[in-house]
């Protein structure tokens, strides 16, 4: 589904990955891990189309994406990142009926067939009962879960999610992975996600890819986890990563 | 549509029909409302009348309701696409940008020597507030680019304006009696300086800032989940963002040539209509934004004649309150 070849990123002189090459399948969740500012967002960016890479390509469903429009980029991925929105008025039927817009004519009306959709991608993600409720009155984990709806209803092979994990409670993460892991096994969808969860994305996931600065490793979750790369950068004098348990601990 | 907001919308309307026939039907000058109807309708009545309904309060009545739409359309707009509930025409600098203009031509035209027609002359005052204010408006997005704090952005707009003050001070200082007058005139805003003639630029002006206006919707209801998603869902914001700057300038810039700068409304207004169809979808918003402007700018015109004040004294008084209400609300 996706596919990047030798991608090279970064700001100028500063070189985030380097010549990175790796494949993306339909039907797997995979977890994007890595330090702090080792270019997760970053890649995120640039598969999304909302960010530039120094060179290669992105390659979705056998298409380049520079060759894509914006209107074939709706329909091919959609994007979850940590914005907060908090629009009063704004219903939650309102924010994932602007998920089908790459659907709807000039003024964005909907067709019964559109707001089926709706319905059913906020019953996916079990907000069904909120479909009226105003966005500036939801909790953090609800917020997400809706922001999650609306890239359903974008009706998109290819999901991405930058660390839509932060700010929910432990409950919250585990249920968001969970859902994450459904939508990519029953709905048979490309999903990848940017995470600090190690444990999460150790327990859930299909896949890890993890950015080892300038390149980026991409094995099966329980290979990842005896492949001794975890361990060698999530250690440091005061935590250690424990492949057992598949957590980071400290010492 | 929803029956809450079907409803909202016919109360609105007749409330605009109505405050409309009350406008031209009051004046300084005491005429029968069976008179004005024979002097709309152009049956024989006495030519005065026909005059004074026909040129000076019909005009004006139309002036109000164009102002009240375009200056609450482009300030729904602009709070759209800063995302921020303080954004308006007038607190980013862009009615600062038109006096800019303005005082230019009005001040700097004599000092050149240049003396045209009343035509010309309006002509003029809406291209160099046109130009005045999208030069503003230019300035601020690209500031609001680069830099993604809006309180940054309220505050430039607050320093354009002040700058611009400035500049428009040294120009008031080297003009002639004359023109000076007539450009503090100007300043003090006013709906009754608007000839019949110079309705014919104000009214197409205006109405193709809305055509625009309403062909952003789908963008506008997009932007608000902020530009990453409204790229992700295909939106070509770079598009968009100069379509909606063009009808901003086109509403604003034009309102503000000929009726001098009106504080609040802009501002003020698309709250109002927030409040009223509870709604952030700018099918909605977007007419009733209008339709609320017309109501407030057509009362504020009624008051400002059965007190002969200042219309840009009405405005403010009645607007100060509502942004106080949006700012303590928002906290």
């Amino acid at each position: 589904m996706i596919r990047l070849e030798n991608i090279t990123i970064g700001y100028g002189e500063r070189i985030l990955l380097r010549d990175i090459t790796a494949g993306f399948a339909a039907g797997a969740l995979t977890a994007l891990v890595g330090r702090n500012g080792t270019g997760k967002s970053t890649l995120m960016r640039a598969i999304t189309g909302l960010g530039e890479y120094l060179s290669g390509e992105v390659i979705l469903r056998g298409k380049s994406l520079k060759e894509l429009t914006p209107a074939q980029m709706s329909q091919t991925i959609a994007f979850v990142n940590t914005e907060r929105i908090r629009v009063a008025n704004l219903s939650c039927r309102d924010v994932v009926s602007l998920g089908r817009s790459p659907y709807t004519n000039w003024i964005g009306k909907m067709q019964p067939e559109d707001e089926q959709i709706v319905m059913r991608s906020l019953s996916l993600v079990g907000m069904e009962s909120y479909a009226s409720r105003s966005m500036d009155q939801m909790s953090d984990g609800e917020c997400q879960r809706v922001m999650i709806a609306r890239a359903l209803a974008q009706q998109t092979p290819i999901i991405l999610l930058d660390e839509p994990t932060s700010f929910l409670d432990m409950p919250n993460r585990y249920e968001l992975c969970s859902l994450l892991a459904s939508l990519a096994h029953d709905e048979g969808k490309c999903v990848l996600f940017s995470t600090h969860e190690l444990d999460i994305a150790i327990s859930l996931c299909d896949t890890i890819a993890l950015i080892d600065p300038p390149t980026l490793h991409h094995l099966p979750a329980n290979e990842m986890v005896h492949s001794g790369h975890i361990e060698r950068l999530f250690s440091s004098s005061k935590v250690y990563f424990d492949p057992v348990s598949g957590s980071v601990r400290a010492k | 549509m929803k029956k809450r907001n079907t409803i909202l919308f016919i109360v609105l309307s007749v409330a605009v029909v109505m405050l409309f026939f009350l406008d031209v039907g009051t004046g300084s000058v005491g005429i029968p409302l069976g008179d004005v109807w024979r002097a709309l309708l152009g049956s024989d009545v006495d030519p005065t009348t026909v005059k004074i309904v026909r040129d000076i309060r019909l005009v004006k009545a139309l002036v109000a309701i164009a102002t009240g739409v375009a200056l609450s359309v482009s300030g729904l707009l602009m709070q759209t696409l800063f995302r921020n509930p303080l954004a308006g025409p007038y607190v980013l600098g862009i009615s600062s940008g038109a006096s800019l203009g303005v005082a230019i031509f009005i001040l700097g035209a004599p000092i050149l020597g240049l003396a045209a027609n009343s035509m010309g002359t309006a002509v003029g005052i809406a291209g160099a507030a046109w130009i005045g204010s999208a030069l503003i408006l230019v300035v601020i997005a690209a500031v609001s680019r680069k830099i993604k704090d809006i309180m940054v952005i309220l505050i430039l707009g607050m320093m354009f304006s002040s700058g611009v003050s400035a500049l428009v001070q040294v120009l008031q200082y080297l003009s002639n009696e004359e023109a000076l007058k007539s450009f503090v005139i100007w300043t003090m805003g006013s709906l009754g300086d608007v000839t019949a003639s110079q309705l014919w630029l104000l009214i197409p002006a205006v109405v193709l800032g809305l055509v625009i206006s309403i062909a952003v919707i789908k963008p506008l209801n997009l932007l608000l989940l902020g530009e990453n998603y409204a790229r992700t869902m295909g939106l070509n914001v770079k598009h968009s963002r100069q379509l909606i700057f063009l009808a901003t300038t086109l509403l604003a810039g034009t309102v503000t040539a000929f009726c001098g700068p009106i504080s609040f409304v802009g501002l003020a207004v698309p709250h109002v209509a927030r409040a009223l169809f509870r709604e952030a979808d700018h099918r909605v918003l977007m007419p009733g934004a209008a339709l609320c402007g017309a109501v407030v700018l057509l009362f504020c015109d009624l008051i400002s004649k059965l007190l002969t004040l200042p219309i840009n004294t009405i405005t403010a008084l009645l607007g100060i309150p509502i942004v106080v209400w949006v700012v303590i609300r928002n906290k």
